[in-house]
């Protein structure tokens, strides 16, 4: 049964409830969470130096903010809740509601990223702060940072398919908790492709095309690289056709990912012994 | 229609069988063996509206798989099961709504939230209105005696405390059927009493039919008229609460105050010693041989009292599980 609007309120009212029960491990969280900013620092260096065509320093600091923002948005951690879940019999009392658990991840999610936001604004304003280019230009690249107010609604949009993206990614790994009983062990190997293709240590701009183009039929990209230029590249470097792929990309990864986590859930439940329960 | 039928109910787990030591880690690591145990076995059982049937046996018995079994959440081997006429490992909306587990040693209530937001969250996803949602936690909790406990974080409440908030929470939707596995387990005596008459209140006002584990023989014999006995898996007894009294002690307690203490010896010659403590004497005789027993124990002991009884029912459930003689004699 997929969730009323009453029952998404109450699950979300409940989680953001929690998570702010948490408040200090999530600041510490997001300060875990700031390898962006550490990035932009490397890259505004590099950027400067003019070893990358068309990506000065500026360039950079605005792209590792948006990569910073979407960060925030797309954190997931579903492997490792629903492992302590069915290892220890935990998803049995959410089996015997009547809605999918996926809802109930999907929401325990939206409540931290809620509990998280202000955290993060602190954090974005502080790397406008230390590097005020990114928002009003420099020399180099005079101009003021204000995309077009399409685009950042459509990279609000696209952030939470990203964040649906990793998310579904992640929860397809998880329904292997049905067969193994250490499947966080697997998240590395998404978190591998994940750091390296997502544009969260290398902007996939500055690669060579040909790697590009293999990386952006991928679904990494799409979860920062993506939503990030939305915001930060000039309209110039993300034109109508590429904005229309990367949407077309998003949900039919996306598609995939909860057509092949759905398959697994049903066999899944099948092989479950409720341990611990 | 039967709220609960099953025919033939059978689960078989494999399992990983590793023998202890370096070797057997390493030999486990390299090729994994594994075994098959069938923890229920062959279970008929047929429970109607209303009915409240209490759920016997040692541990390992398989009570729990069979109530998971029951719930949906383990899917069966082999046998059918049907619950208010649904399968229920197909977890249909409609079935999920009618039915609660309630596990003692398990919560289903937010660790770090007060009761009340678990509540709400249960309300909306049973589609239970706000207002009338509200009224029913209020009508539990007086029954319950709950209060402030409903707006603490649930890991501040005692363990007493908590097991009655979780029984708000798995019956705030009114369900047909409830499975309770251990509900009582680890109570201090008067939240057994209270969750018990709370249990028994609710039977009788909603007519919901209850498949009741525990330990505590007090909880099966203040709630349960019918029991069903299991053992290794497979059905022993299936019946009224006296008749595994008749069925399985074909003993009856003889008491004596004696005049003076007597030897374990001579006790001996009228019946199994239960207890000889000083002045008085606890014997278990065979019905048949009562008669006979009584008569030579007056004629032959200094006897002041002597009083007969049945043996108190969890001694019998416990002879019943430590003998295992009488596996596969199910009553209909």
């Amino acid at each position: 049964m997929t969730p009323t609007p009453r029952i998404t309120k109450a699950y979300f009212n409940a989680f953001y409830a929690l998570m702010t029960t948490y408040r200090a491990e999530i600041f510490f969280w997001v300060i875990a969470t700031t390898l962006p900013l550490i990035m932009m620092g490397i890259w505004v260096q590099a950027g400067a130096s003019g070893a990358f065509e068309g990506f000065g320093s500026v360039d950079a600091a605005r792209y590792f903010i948006g990569v910073f923002i979407f960060r925030q948005l797309t954190i997931c951690w579903v492997i490792y809740e629903f492992e302590y879940d069915v290892v220890s019999g935990r998803l049995s009392s959410m089996l015997l509601h009547p809605v999918n658990p996926l809802w109930r991840y999907i929401l325990l999610h939206a409540g931290e990223q809620f509990t998280r936001l202000p955290f993060s604004i602190l954090f974005i304003g502080l790397s406008l702060f230390i590097f005020p280019e990114a928002l009003w230009g420099s020399g180099e690249q005079p101009g003021t940072w204000l995309p077009q107010g399409w685009r950042v609604l459509l990279a609000l949009a696209c952030g939470y398919l990203a964040f649906l993206l990793r998310f579904f990614i992640s929860y397809t790994i998880s329904m292997l908790a049905f067969w193994i009983e250490r499947v966080s062990a697997l998240e590395n190997l998404n978190y591998m492709p994940y750091l390296f293709l997502s544009g969260l240590v290398v902007p996939i701009q500055t690669l060579p095309p040909a790697l590009q183009e293999v990386i952006l039929w991928t679904p990494y990209p799409y979860i920062l690289w993506f939503p990030a230029q939305l915001i930060a590249a000039p309209p110039e470097a993300m034109p109508a056709e590429l904005i229309a792929r990367g949407l077309l990309t998003i949900v039919g990864w996306i598609t995939l990912f909860a057509i092949l986590q759905q398959a697994l859930w049903r066999r899944g439940l099948r092989h479950y012994s409720a341990m611990g329960a | 229609m039967p709220a609960i039928r099953t025919q033939g109910l059978t689960k078989t787990y494999r399992v990983a069988d590793k023998k202890p030591g370096f070797v057997g880690t390493v030999k486990h690591f390299i090729k994994r063996r594994h075994r098959e145990i069938q923890a229920v076995k062959a279970v008929d059982l047929t429970i109607e509206p209303g009915e409240v049937v209490g759920f016997l046996g040692p541990n390992g018995a398989g009570k729990t798989t069979t109530l998971k079994m029951l719930t949906g959440l383990v899917h069966p081997t082999a046998g059918a099961v049907s619950v208010l006429g649904h399968e229920p490992f197909k977890r249909k909306a409609e079935l999920l709504k009618q039915i609660t587990l309630v596990m003692g040693n398990k919560q289903q209530m937010i660790w770090d939230l007060p009761p009340m937001d678990s509540l709400h969250v249960n309300a909306a996803v049973y589609g239970i209105e706000e207002k009338e949602a509200m009224r029913r936690v209020e009508v539990f909790a007086e029954l319950l005696g709950l209060d402030e406990e409903l707006t603490q974080p649930v890991r501040k409440l005692s363990l007493g405390q908590r097991m009655k908030c979780e029984l708000v929470a798995a019956l705030l939707h009114h369900p047909k059927v409830l499975f309770l596995d251990e509900p009582t387990l680890g109570l201090d005596l008067n939240a057994q009493t209270a969750v018990r008459s709370f249990l028994k209140q609710y039977n009788e006002e909603q007519q919901a039919s209850i498949l009741l584990t525990s330990h505590y023989m007090a909880d099966i014999t203040a709630l349960c008229p019918r029991v069903v006995v299991i053992h290794e898996g497979a059905l022993l007894y299936d019946g009224s609460l006296e008749g595994v009294v008749q069925r399985f002690a074909p003993l009856r307690e003889v008491k004596l105050d004696l005049a003076a203490p007597v030897e374990d010896a001579v006790l001996n010659r009228f019946g199994e010693i239960e207890a000889n403590e000083g002045r008085v004497a606890r014997l278990l005789v065979q019905r048949e041989a009562l008669t006979d027993a009584v008569g030579r124990v007056l004629a032959e002991l200094d006897v002041e009292d002597l009083t007969v009884t049945d043996p108190p029912i969890e001694d019998v459930i416990a002879r019943l599980f430590d003998s295992g003689n009488n596996k596969g004699e199910t009553t209909p």
